[in-house]
């Protein structure tokens, strides 16, 4: 019983409803169901690519556009069959993409401005009319103010039967035009140089925005229906870098936010659907921005800590490097980094923290790359590998230098600075190409040291030999 | 010149009331490098774009092998200039090349292994095949560049009109685009490029137009390169005509007078 209580705190009814919902008892809230997801993908889908050529305010402005046409269409034809209403806000919708694109040609206006009067005048047209019309005597009236944040359980079959169509056949253009959609989105001048018919294809485009936007007015409604075609995309760039893949992922992201507003819908009739699509959507794109592997803000602080652990323990070798290099040395032979050192010694020719040098220390330790670590922590050597490190840094760091004073002519007492950070991101391939730039291959680094040989290309050396 | 790959006829543009470029007029040889060479803002990119029908001509036309663009698109291959280009979006460089292969594809066809391969080889000829499958937001700029004219090479065209291909690249870049031009010229291909940098023109061109908002000097790169020549041309430009010619587009006198 105890375990019941959480369900029972819940009013009574909504438990009972979600099962309702989804045993698919209610045909008709499955229609709601299959529509509202179909919506939510062919918007995102049709969205991203609006996204990606920079047209995001476009949908919203089409979607605000849209009201008065299907305020208009009801007066004229007194019938708030699904047909009419959507050849209404579809007419409309492209009056209001009309006066946006000839403003910015025809007048000193710009494209932003004339969005926000478009915007701004076609909804307000909407409203004044909508109220005129809640004056009216004509029957199907109260389902017009649903428009404005839209409510998905109270959608009609037939209402559901032509969203459907109309987003399959949305999502259906798009695979078939993809590649040009595409070519458009990435390089415009391209592809008027390649001779596309751009007339067609902008037309294209611009219906399926249209109606991608206009299926959506009683689901989403006209005020929120932007961030049915944007929020989905913008989520999905963490993702992926692929752009079907990215597309792709922008319709799960969209179809399973339509699948949570049905369901809510369901339970709360009363509840506009449109904000909570919103919702569901934000909060995914939350999750994605966070979380997505690679590109999410906990993957790159990830990357950042590993960088800086990274950075600190070849700093450490590089300081037991230069500490050998000050210890007697022998005369004209290869340098000999075996010598001992303690704590205070690193610590004096470093600026390091007690504790993050001791921690840096057991991670070198763990990986091999000093000896054994004393419990005095008096002797501090390093391992084989942990010299071939220590001379590979050294010759990044001294190269560099080296490529700062003869090829960039930076003073040799300026250069250190620069190449303690440098000295962590050359690549090998870098390396190799720097030393065959320079041309005077000097043996010593602008401070007068030597630069040592690295020992894999030594050993490579006696191989050959 | 007859066989020209582009002859251009009196070639007027403006931005808004302000004349761009007045009455140029040209033909160039096949199986030239030719560089269209001007101080900024005189226009250079302007006539490219002019030329390929990216801006709006004002009067004038360009004839490509004796032909409008139109009947000849699949002759010429534009390289836009990189800067113009989101970097940034989400595609890999095969896919970039591939689009060279898309003036003769239908709108519901995808690439076949042909164009693949034709892809491939021009990645190779600028030694970018190794970073086919690399996204192009992680190329340096020389890359980028290179992955543009590896995208007009995929279009197998005659005529290559390339806007500033050597702005900002290294010298890997550099020295592929000189042997890319080496053997463009050798099958026979003309190339026209908008370039900046007045020491590399004679080496790199056999032939130079240069322009300053009109037509000063075209011809081959010695007769042009004359120290008077690119004093005309860097000596700004001729204010009478600028001012004049702007008074003919704000008075709309082209309506009201008879041809």
């Amino acid at each position: 019983m105890n375990k019941l209580q959480g369900f029972e705190l819940l009013e009574p009814g909504y438990w009972q409803l979600f099962i309702e919902f989804w045993s698919f008892v209610d045909v008709n809230a499955t229609w709601v169901l299959v529509g509202t997801v179909l919506l939510g993908i062919s918007a995102s889908v049709i969205g991203s690519f609006a996204f990606l050529r920079k047209r995001s305010l476009m949908g919203d402005a089409l979607a605000h556009a849209a009201l008065p046409g299907v305020m208009i269409a009801f007066i004229l034809f007194q019938t708030n069959s699904p047909l009419v209403m959507f050849f209404g806000a579809i007419f409309s919708s492209f009056m209001g993409l009309f006066l946006m694109s000839w403003l910015p040609k025809n007048t000193k206006i710009k494209p932003d401005a004339a969005m926000a009067i478009t915007l701004s005048f076609f909804f307000a047209l909407g409203m004044m009319l909508l109220s005129y019309i809640q004056g009216l005597e004509i029957a199907g009236k109260s389902g017009l103010d649903k428009m404005l944040f839209g409510q998905a359980a109270a959608m009609l079959p037939s209402d559901l039967y032509l969203l459907s169509f109309v987003a399959v056949t949305i999502l259906i253009t798009v695979i078939i035009f993809f590649q040009k959609f595409r070519l458009i989105a990435f390089n415009l001048v391209y592809a008027q140089a390649l001779g596309f018919n751009m007339v067609l294809y902008e037309t294209i485009l611009a219906i399926l925005i249209v109606t991608s936007v206009v299926i959506g007015l009683q689901i989403v409604g006209v005020v929120l229906m932007a961030a049915v075609l944007l929020t989905p995309v913008a989520a999905a760039r963490f993702w992926s870098k692929n752009l079907s893949t990215m597309l792709f992922t922008a319709g799960v992201i969209g179809g399973v936010s339509g699948l949570i507003s049905a369901n809510i819908s369901y339970m709360a009739p009363a509840m506009p659907t449109g904000p909570w699509m919103v919702v569901v959507l934000s909060v995914l794109f939350i999750l994605s921005f966070l979380f997505a592997p690679e590109r999410g803000l906990f993957s790159n602080l990830n990357k950042q800590h590993k960088l800086r652990l990274k950075v600190r323990e070849e700093n450490i070798l590089r300081t037991l490097y230069v500490l050998n290099e000050r210890t007697l040395q022998p005369a004209n032979q290869e340098i000999q980094l075996n010598y001992s050192f303690s704590l205070e010694d690193i610590m004096k020719s470093r600026s390091v923290g007690l504790g993050e040098l001791q921690q840096t220390l057991k991670r070198l330790c763990v990986k091999g790359l000093i000896v054994n670590m004393p419990s005095q922590q008096i002797d501090i050597k390093l391992s084989e590998r942990g010299m071939d490190q220590a001379i590979d840094l050294t010759i990044r760091h001294r190269l560099w230098e080296n490529y700062l004073t003869q090829k960039v002519n930076i003073d040799a007492e300026d250069v250190h600075g620069q190449a303690e950070k440098v000295e962590h991101l050359l690549t090998e391939e870098q390396t190799q190409q720097i030393e065959q730039e320079l041309i005077n291959q000097s043996t010593k680094d602008p401070h007068g040291k030597l630069i040592p040989v690295s020992r894999k290309i030594k050993k490579e050396l006696s191989h050959d030999s | 010149m007859k066989n020209s790959p582009l002859v251009v006829k009196h070639i007027n543009m403006r931005y808004q009331h302000n004349p761009v470029l007045t009455d140029v007029s040209f033909s160039i040889p096949e199986a030239k490098t030719i560089a269209i060479v001007g101080p900024n803002g005189s226009g250079k990119s302007t006539l490219l774009k002019g030329i390929m029908g990216l801006e709006p001509l004002m009067s004038g036309a360009a004839v490509f092998f004796g032909d409008s663009l139109d009947k000849k698109r699949l002759a010429v291959a534009y390289v836009p200039q990189r800067e113009e280009s989101d970097w940034d979006f989400p595609i890999n460089v095969m896919d970039v090349v591939l689009m060279g292969r898309h003036g003769q594809l239908k709108f519901w066809q995808r690439p076949t292994s042909t164009d693949k391969k034709i892809a491939e080889q021009a990645l190779e000829q600028v030694s970018m095949l190794n970073f086919k499958a690399r996204q192009i937001n992680e190329l340096s700029g020389g890359q980028q560049q290179r992955v543009f004219l590896a995208r007009a090479l995929a279009q197998q065209a005659s005529l290559y009109l390339m806007d500033e291909p050597f702005a900002g690249v290294d010298v890997t870049t550099e020295k592929a685009i000189i042997n890319l031009f080496a053997e463009l010229k050798a099958k026979n291909k003309t190339i026209v490029c908008v370039h900046h940098d007045l020491n590399t023109v004679g080496e790199y061109f056999d032939w130079v137009i240069l322009i300053n908002a009109r037509l000063i000097a075209v011809g081959s790169a010695e007769e042009v390169l004359t120290v008077e020549n690119l004093n005309k041309t860097y000596g700004g430009r001729l204010s009478l005509l600028n001012d004049l010619t702007e008074r003919l587009y704000r008075t709309n006198l082209d309506k009201v007078h008879d041809e």
